[in-house]
């Protein structure tokens, strides 16, 4: 990161290393690598209390991606923050590389290995007991996918959350509305998808996940609440920042072509 | 000494582990008293986590435990864990987290309830997910030890328990390690048993003693890893081989054992297990007796293998 750069032209160069990196990978996920990078920067760069040199300093804040296909953006994040030397980014899925298709927690800066979806919220929330148990102030963050709130274990990790009042846990969805088949709200709806969150015992609030300002106001905003874990319903565009890919569910699982790449890499810069 | 079970065994110890490491956190889905996880409960409430009945969930709580430097035992009945067999196959194994599953009520051992309480397949599913170890104690005492081993071991275990009061076999001088413990050395034929088969191996020794024949006993506690050479000794010695277990024919221990005689020393091997069935309500014994896991069964097949010699 340039001392100069805002986390806005941040986000931009993030963007232009997911498509990079699935195009010369001939593979993964860009479309919902796109929608949830600026909730990443925001994260990464705003709120997350860790110190890169020191990956496994005890008092850090967690973050856990549960929504593993978000590997590409996630590790452009870690080599933006240093975890990671950004030359990495090149081996991205290729064998012999660090950089797994779905994180690794091999990699210095991923707490659990993570790409089966549903399981995120409930590792996150065992860090987050772990932490009431050790009288420790960290936080912990878990980025899930709205696809991936179909699982039934999203829900018990929900429930078990606010039974044992795991205010240090903070769930943020990428609402990008898609998964990989359709709409979610034609495969199986999900709304009202903040009531559910709520009537599970939790303190819900929706913003819109592409814009850093709200996000950075929203996670101040609810950081201090206690008695309940938190979650923020972040709605985002599948393919954000690229015209021909926004709001589009064609990128979920495919790549851009070399001049596919070239157009797309132009419009960000 | 009195029967036990070694679920009851299981209690206990944990209490005990609890009382030497603070980092020990024991977790249960809703089956506390039958899986006898209460007791830990009852001394360390604030180190005891239930989930309620949510098997997945168990899993990845006791993953955000392990991560953040604790050291979950979890149990439930063996045949629901399986429920979770992904997220232990892709959290738990995948990351080596060192998270120690001890289940009760394997193998027939929850009779009455019938199939659906029954797991006679966990040993292989177990068994196939690289990292994992697969232990099956077959009596309290050694139940005891392997509870504090697994503490000091890194990484994932699947520890097999049951509900029957069982024989007690082995005394305080007992001492544990991944090998096979050799309880009778005999000549004529090797019998490997694991878990509760190990007592009814014992019985079928006697029966075979009483014929002259004299057989080796092997206690295979640990499944995976296998002790190669501890089998492969046997097999030598013996050149004819029968395995027993409360389990599945396919994929556990007679399956292990199989593996590697076929490339290492091969010899005439029968399997002694559930025919790749379902099991069905009855009481425990009866169901051991329907599926033919008892002594008589063994020796019969003792007497058979060893004419084929």
């Amino acid at each position: 990161m340039e001392f100069s750069d805002t986390l806005e032209d941040l986000a931009k160069k993030v963007r232009i290393d997911i498509l990079k990196m699935t195009s010369k990978a001939g593979s993964g996920h860009p479309g919902g690598s796109l929608s949830c990078v600026d909730i990443l920067v925001t994260v990464y760069f705003k709120i997350l209390n860790h110190k890169p040199n020191i990956p496994d300093w005890e008092d850090r804040d967690r973050f856990i991606l549960s929504k593993g296909h978000a590997a590409p953006a996630l590790y452009s994040i870690l080599a933006k923050c240093g975890y990671i030397s950004e030359r990495e980014l090149n081996g991205f899925r290729n064998l012999g590389s660090i950089l797994q298709g779905h994180p690794d927690r091999k990699l210095p800066g991923v707490e659990v290995s993570t790409g089966s979806l549903g399981q995120g919220l409930s590792i996150a929330a065992g860090v987050a007991l772990s932490a009431k148990m050790n009288r420790k102030n960290y936080y912990t963050y878990v980025l899930i996918g709205d696809g991936e709130c179909d699982e039934g274990q999203i829900w018990e990790a929900a429930m078990f959350a606010s039974h044992n009042k795991l205010d240090n846990l903070i769930a943020i969805v990428d609402r990008n509305k898609f998964q990989i088949d359709d709409l979610t709200e034609n495969v199986v709806a999900l709304e009202p998808f903040s009531k559910k969150w709520e009537s599970f015992g939790w303190h819900a609030c929706e913003i819109d996940g592409n814009n850093i300002h709200e996000l950075v106001n929203i996670f101040r905003q609810i950081k201090p609440l206690t008695g309940k874990p938190k979650v923020i319903i972040a709605h985002t565009l599948k393919g954000k920042g690229i015209s021909f890919m926004e709001g589009s569910n064609e990128y979920h699982g495919k790549c851009l072509t070399n001049e596919e790449c070239i157009r797309a890499c132009k419009e960000l810069s | 000494m009195e029967n036990q079970s070694t679920r009851d065994a299981y209690g206990d110890a944990l209490v005990r582990l609890g009382e030497e490491n603070n980092n020990i956190v024991a977790m249960d889905a809703d089956l506390s008293v039958s899986t006898q996880t209460y007791k830990f409960f009852k001394k360390f409430p604030d180190r005891f986590v239930n989930v309620g009945c949510a098997e997945q969930n168990l899993i990845g709580i006791a993953a955000g435990l392990a991560i953040s430097g604790k050291i979950p035992y979890i149990s439930t009945y063996a045949i629901f864990l399986s429920r979770a067999w992904e997220q232990i196959r892709n959290t738990v194994a995948y990351d080596s987290l060192n998270i120690k599953m001890a289940v009760s009520h394997s193998g027939f051992t929850n009779g009455n309830d019938g199939a659906s309480h029954q797991a006679l397949e966990d040993i292989a599913i177990m068994r196939v997910i690289p990292h994992m170890r697969v232990i099956v104690p077959a009596d309290a005492i050694e139940t005891k030890f392997v509870v504090q081993q697994e503490s000091t071991q890194k990484g994932p275990s699947y520890i097999r328990l049951n509900r029957e009061k069982t024989p007690i076999i082995f005394d305080d001088s007992y001492c544990i390690n991944d090998k096979v413990i050799t309880l009778h050395d005999g000549s004529d034929i090797a019998i490997f048993a694991t878990g509760t088969m190990v007592h009814i191996a014992l019985e079928a020794y006697d029966l075979l003693k009483a014929d002259s024949i004299d057989s080796t006993i092997i206690n295979v506690h640990t499944i995976k890893p296998l002790d190669i050479k501890g089998v492969v000794h046997a097999a030598k010695n013996c050149g004819a081989v029968i395995s027993i277990e409360e389990h599945s024919i396919i994929g556990g221990l007679g399956s292990a054992i199989s593996e590697v005689l076929t490339s290492e020393y091969p010899v005439f091997h029968n399997k002694i297990g559930v025919n790749d069935t379902f099991g069905e309500s009855g009481d425990y014994r009866s169901l051991l007796k329907k599926h033919k896991l008892d002594p008589q069964n063994i020796s019969r097949n003792a007497k058979e293998l060893i004419k084929k010699k």
